[in-house]
C-alpha cells in the first residue's frame, strides 16, 4: 500500500477533526492551524487561484448561518463556524489536489472497504469524464440543430438529454461488463 | 445539501457516520445477493451518469439555473439498496477528489442524501404510482417522489445542524424545509421529465432495471427505510414534538401513577392552551402537510400536461 497517500488521508481527518474540536474561544488555535495548513499548501504548490475561488465560494450553508446571525439568533457565531469551514475546506482541497482516485482506493482497500464498493468508485472515476464529455456533446448538437424557444422547450430537451444519457450508460455498461469478462474479471 | 465540515460537532458526526456505514454496508449485501453480474458495472455507470447528469443546467426563473440532484429517480430506476450504493459513490467521490461536502460531515451526507432522499424517493415512488395507472402514473408518482426526498433530506439535515448547536432549530427547520419545498419542486419535474425521456426510448429499462425477486426487494427496503426512520427521529425527535414537555407537565399533574394513554390523549390539547411553544409547531405541521397536498396535486396535474392520452405521445427531442 501506498504510505504517503494512507498518511496524507489521516492527516486531513486528523486537522480537520481538530479544527472542529476547537473551541470557539482559542483564536490563537486557529491561527496555528490557519498556518499549518497555509506552510502545506505552498509546500505541495496547490495552484493558489483555484484554492481561493473554490474558499471564496464556500457554500450556502456559511451564507444561511450568517443569516441566521443577522436575525440575531442564539446560533453559533456564524465568523467562527465561517472560519473552521474554511479551514476545513482548505485542508480537504489540498488533500483532493495532491492524490489521485489510485492512491485513495489502494488506501480504502487497506481500510478493508467492500470489494463492491471499490469497484463502483473506480468505474464511476473512469467514466465520470466519458459520460460528461457525451453530455456536453449530445447538449451541443442539440443547440446546432434546433433554435431556443422558451423555458419549457429548454426543460423538455434537456431533460431528454439527461434520459438519453442513462440509457447510453447502462448500453455502456453491458459492454463494460463484457470487457472485463474478456479480461479475466471475476466478482 | 452537501454539509461543509465544521458545521456537525463530534457526536452528530459520530452519529450520522455510524448510521450510514450500517445502512451502506446493508445495502451492499443486499445489492450482492440480488443483483446478477452483469449489472455489476451498471452501479458504477449509474454514479458517473448522475455526477454528469448533475452538470445539466436548466433554466429557472430570473436567469437562474437549476440541477438535477437525482437521488428519488436513481431509487425509481434501480431499486432502493442499488440507489444507497451509487448515492454513496457520488458523495464519496465528491467528497475526496472535488472537496464537496466535509470529511468528517461525509456520514451525515451520505445519511442524508444517501439513505434518506432515496428511500424515500423509491418508496413515495412505489406507493404514489399504485394510484394512477400506466405511464402518466409513473410520472406523476416520480415528480412527487421527486420533491418529497428533497423536502425529507432537507428536514433531517436541520435536524443535524440543530443537534449540533450550529443553527437554531426554529431557524433551521424553516430554513431548510422551505427552501428545499422550492427546490424540490424543480427537482420533482426534472426527475418526471427524465423518466418519461427514459420511457419513451427505452421502456424495457424501467421494466426490467429493479432485478432480483422483488420480496427480496422489499425486505431490503424495509430494513433500509427503518434505519433511515431511525436516523431521523433521533435527528428531529427532541426538537420538532411539541409534546414531551406537554406530557411531562400532565404526568406531574396526575402524579406518577399515570398510565401512558392518558397524557398522550391530553397532551395535545394541553398544548393547545400554551401560545408560545406548541402552536409554531402546530403551524408548521399544517404549513407541511399543505404543501404536500399542494405538491401531489400539481404532480397529477403536472402528468396531465406532459403524457396526453396515457402512452407515448411524441418522441424524444434528441
Amino acid at each position: 500500500m501506498n504510505r504517503a497517500a494512507a498518511l496524507k488521508v489521516a492527516g486531513t481527518i486528523v486537522l480537520v477533526l481538530g479544527v472542529t474540536l476547537t473551541p470557539a474561544a482559542h483564536l490563537a488555535w486557529f491561527a496555528a492551524e490557519g498556518a499549518l495548513i497555509c506552510t502545506v499548501v505552498l509546500v505541495a504548490r496547490v495552484p493558489l487561484r483555484q484554492l481561493l475561488r473554490r474558499l471564496a465560494l464556500l457554500s450556502p450553508f456559511v451564507a444561511g448561518a450568517a443569516l441566521a446571525a443577522a436575525y440575531g439568533s442564539h446560533g453559533g457565531d456564524w465568523r467562527i463556524l465561517a472560519l473552521r469551514s474554511a479551514l476545513c475546506l482548505a485542508t480537504v482541497i489540498v488533500l483532493s489536489q495532491t492524490t489521485t482516485i489510485t492512491e485513495l482506493l489502494a488506501v480504502f482497500r487497506a481500510a478493508r472497504v467492500p470489494a463492491l464498493l471499490l469497484t463502483t468508485l473506480a468505474l464511476m472515476h473512469r467514466y465520470l469524464f466519458v459520460l460528461a464529455d457525451e453530455a456536453t456533446r449530445m447538449s451541443r448538437a442539440r443547440t446546432a440543430r434546433t433554435f431556443t424557444g422558451g423555458r419549457r422547450f429548454a426543460w423538455l430537451t434537456a431533460a431528454s438529454v439527461v434520459g438519453q444519457l442513462f440509457v447510453r450508460a447502462s448500453e455502456r455498461a453491458e459492454r463494460v461488463y463484457d470487457a472485463m469478462c474478456a479480461r479475466g474479471w471475476k466478482a | 445539501m452537501h454539509i461543509p465540515d465544521g458545521f456537525l460537532d463530534a457526536k452528530t458526526a459520530l452519529a450520522t457516520t455510524v448510521l450510514s456505514t450500517a445502512g451502506l454496508a446493508y445495502a451492499l449485501r443486499e445489492v450482492r445477493n440480488e443483483l446478477p453480474p452483469r449489472r455489476i458495472p451498471l452501479l458504477g455507470l449509474s454514479a458517473a451518469f448522475l455526477f454528469a447528469a448533475q452538470m445539466v443546467n436548466f433554466p429557472v426563473a430570473g436567469g437562474t439555473s437549476g440541477h438535477l440532484v437525482g437521488a428519488a429517480l436513481v431509487a425509481a430506476l434501480l431499486g432502493p439498496s442499488a440507489a444507497v450504493v451509487v448515492l454513496a459513490t457520488v458523495l464519496i467521490v465528491q467528497c475526496f477528489l472535488f472537496a464537496d461536502g466535509g470529511i468528517l460531515a461525509l456520514g451525515a451526507n451520505v445519511f442524508n442524501m444517501g439513505l434518506v432522499a432515496t428511500l424515500a424517493g423509491f418508496g413515495v415512488y412505489r406507493v404514489a404510482q399504485r394510484l394512477i395507472p400506466g405511464t402518466r402514473g409513473r410520472v406523476a408518482a416520480m415528480a412527487f417522489a421527486g420533491w418529497c426526498s428533497a423536502v425529507i433530506a432537507s428536514v433531517s439535515c436541520a435536524g443535524q445542524l440543530a443537534w449540533s448547536g450550529t443553527v437554531p432549530w426554529s431557524v433551521a427547520l424553516p430554513a431548510m424545509a422551505g427552501v428545499h419545498m422550492l427546490i424540490g419542486v424543480g427537482e420533482g419535474l426534472i426527475s418526471a421529465l427524465v423518466l418519461l425521456a427514459v420511457s419513451r426510448t427505452r421502456p424495457d429499462l424501467l421494466e426490467s432495471i429493479p432485478t432480483g425477486q422483488s420480496t427480496r426487494r422489499v425486505r431490503s427496503f424495509v430494513v433500509l427505510g427503518l434505519l433511515a426512520s431511525l436516523g431521523v427521529a433521533l435527528f428531529v425527535a427532541p426538537f420538532a414534538c411539541p409534546w414531551p414537555d406537554g406530557l411531562e407537565a400532565v404526568a406531574g399533574r396526575l402524579g406518577f401513577g399515570a398510565r401512558a394513554i392518558g397524557p398522550s390523549i391530553t397532551a395535545p390539547l394541553e398544548n393547545y392552551r400554551v401560545p408560545g411553544l406548541s402552536s409554531p409547531g402546530v403551524a408548521t405541521a399544517a404549513a407541511g402537510a399543505l404543501g404536500t397536498l399542494v405538491a401531489f396535486g400539481l404532480a397529477v396535474g403536472f402528468s396531465r400536461l406532459v403524457v396526453r392520452g396515457g402512452g407515448p405521445s411524441k418522441s424524444s427531442h434528441i
